[in-house]
């Protein structure tokens, strides 16, 4: 929590890859995520392709590893479940080191594991190479509807400001004497939240005024959308590693 | 701690499935877009924001349950229910999950379609059906209202975990046989406590909100078409 926040993926950087249009980004990583997602398990070698993919964008965008390691932490939740699948699995069983598994569980967790895992990395990537604007004038291009990319507008643009005046409440509140701890901090705290909801509502009312005394029809103005849009040439070097992506799963497939 | 990803990964359910919950999750957003403007109309765009910003904010405030290694955020969904309504309430945790997703890494792109079924639609349909119902029996009077956040919010909490068990049983990577039962009792056991906590202060959100801004609470508001709040329009421009 802290300002900035809303940017904290960003690595402002100049690369092959950040200048990148962005709806160009965003179309290749979803397509890169349906290729490993329809790649059927018992392949190992096509995740091995995948993660090698993975690695040389990352050395192209100048995204430092250790960085893209340690945000990838946050999928922890999911590989305790992935160790727990060959315990859980049903139908054959093998022994592994000393202990009774099921196949299918193995299998099942290395699934989780290896799909979970690239599709976090190419989210990183993207975000690590993205800005939240440019993100959302991407979405914009991509004919995602015009009410879904202004809400999320929106939402990002006020996101540092509802967040700051939380951590202005929080300090008012200590240098009142709270003291928050445990469940004691729960009235607090929610009260807060009460506030900060206000304080949200209210302040859309105000800006929604001030958009209509601009002239805001329902429609945000062309401008809106930024600079013009990706050339094909540069669709061409976007689509590269979606079309390899592509074809290891289209292998795979065959293979297996 | 850092933020960890509490939605569906990718590869946790297989693809026809989550193709299949997709086009749910399309079809139950054009529906909220829809219902939506009739009670916002051309507000829709900045409050929705706001609103979505409220609660992407609120998700990370995290406060600490025993000490500061565990810690726990609200989540939200029966709260954006009871205070701007199901429509917009559920559009909203829509559009955080998508952002959470494409800008965090938290839940799979692939998966989308069913964090938005379980979180947006399953938890805000569960409460709000709940809001209604509990308002018409219970007494008008802050502790009626408190009764009702809280309910909802709990079995809103465990309704959205129990998609999930859902969506597994469907197209799970594992078939877990009979164990199916026993995932679904260790989720629902973990989310009945998280949901215990939701509700506390869910129900004592709903409370403050509605001692100083009555009007702003959706679910204390007259029912039938709503009439959207009057907004002194500039110059009659509209």
């Amino acid at each position: 929590m802290g300002a900035g926040h809303t940017q904290l993926l960003y690595h402002c950087s100049d690369s092959p890859v950040h200048r990148l249009p962005p709806e160009v980004k965003i179309a290749a990583m979803v397509a890169f995520t349906l290729a490993v997602v329809a790649t059927p398990r018992e392949a190992l070698w096509a995740f091995g392709g995948y993660a090698v993919l993975v690695a040389v964008v990352t050395a192209v965008a100048r995204v430092r590893p250790g960085w893209l390691l340690r945000r990838s932490l946050i999928e922890l939740p999911f590989v305790l479940f992935a160790f727990a699948l060959p315990f859980l699995g049903a139908g054959e069983r093998t022994e592994l080191l000393g202990l009774s598994v099921s196949v299918d569980g193995l299998y099942g967790a290395w699934n989780v594991l290896a799909k979970g895992t690239l599709g976090v990395l190419a989210s990183l990537l993207l975000a690590a190479t993205t800005t939240t604007r440019d993100l959302i004038i991407g979405l914009d291009r991509l004919r995602c509807p015009q009410l879904l990319t202004q809400i999320a507008a929106f939402m990002l643009r006020y996101l540092e400001v509802l967040v700051g005046e939380v951590r202005r409440m929080r300090v008012a509140r200590l240098s009142r004497g709270d003291d928050p701890r445990f469940v004691w901090q729960l009235r607090g705290f929610a009260i807060g939240v009460g506030a900060l909801f206000l304080r949200a509502y209210e302040r859309g009312e105000r800006v929604y005024l001030a958009m209509l005394s601009r002239g805001y029809t329902g429609r945000m103005p062309q401008v809106w959308q930024g600079a013009e849009a990706a050339t094909s040439g540069q669709w061409l070097v976007a689509s590269t590693v979606p079309a390899v992506a592509a074809g290891v799963a289209a292998t795979a497939l065959v293979l297996t | 701690m850092e933020h960890l990803a509490m939605h569906i990964s990718n590869g946790i359910i297989d693809g026809p499935v989550a193709a299949i919950f997709a086009v749910i999750a399309l079809a139950a957003m054009a529906l909220c877009v829809q219902r939506g403007r009739q009670h916002l109309d051309d507000r829709l765009a900045p409050m929705a924001g706001l609103v979505a910003a409220f609660i992407f904010a609120v998700q990370m405030i995290n406060f600490p349950i025993f000490t500061a290694g565990i810690s726990g955020h609200l989540l939200g969904g029966a709260l954006a229910a009871l205070l701007v309504g199901p429509w917009v309430g559920a559009l909203c945790v829509a559009v955080v999950l998508t952002v959470q997703a494409l800008v965090f890494g938290d839940g799979g792109v692939a998966m989308l379609g069913l964090n938005i079924t379980n979180l947006a639609i399953i938890g805000t349909a569960a409460a709000y059906l709940l809001i209604v119902a509990l308002l018409r029996v219970l007494p008008r009077t802050p502790a009626g209202l408190a009764v009702t956040a809280f309910v909802s919010a709990l079995v809103s909490v465990v309704a959205a975990a129990m998609g999930f068990v859902l969506q597994y049983q469907l197209g799970g990577a594992v078939d877990l046989g009979d164990n199916i039962a026993g995932l679904a009792g260790t989720i629902a056991g973990t989310h009945l406590l998280i949901g215990i906590g939701e509700g506390l202060i869910t129900a004592m959100t709903v409370l403050t909100v509605a001692k100083t801004r009555p009007d702003l609470v959706y679910a204390l508001r007259a029912r039938g078409p709503v009439a959207s709040t009057p907004i002194p329009a500039v110059g009659g421009a509209r």
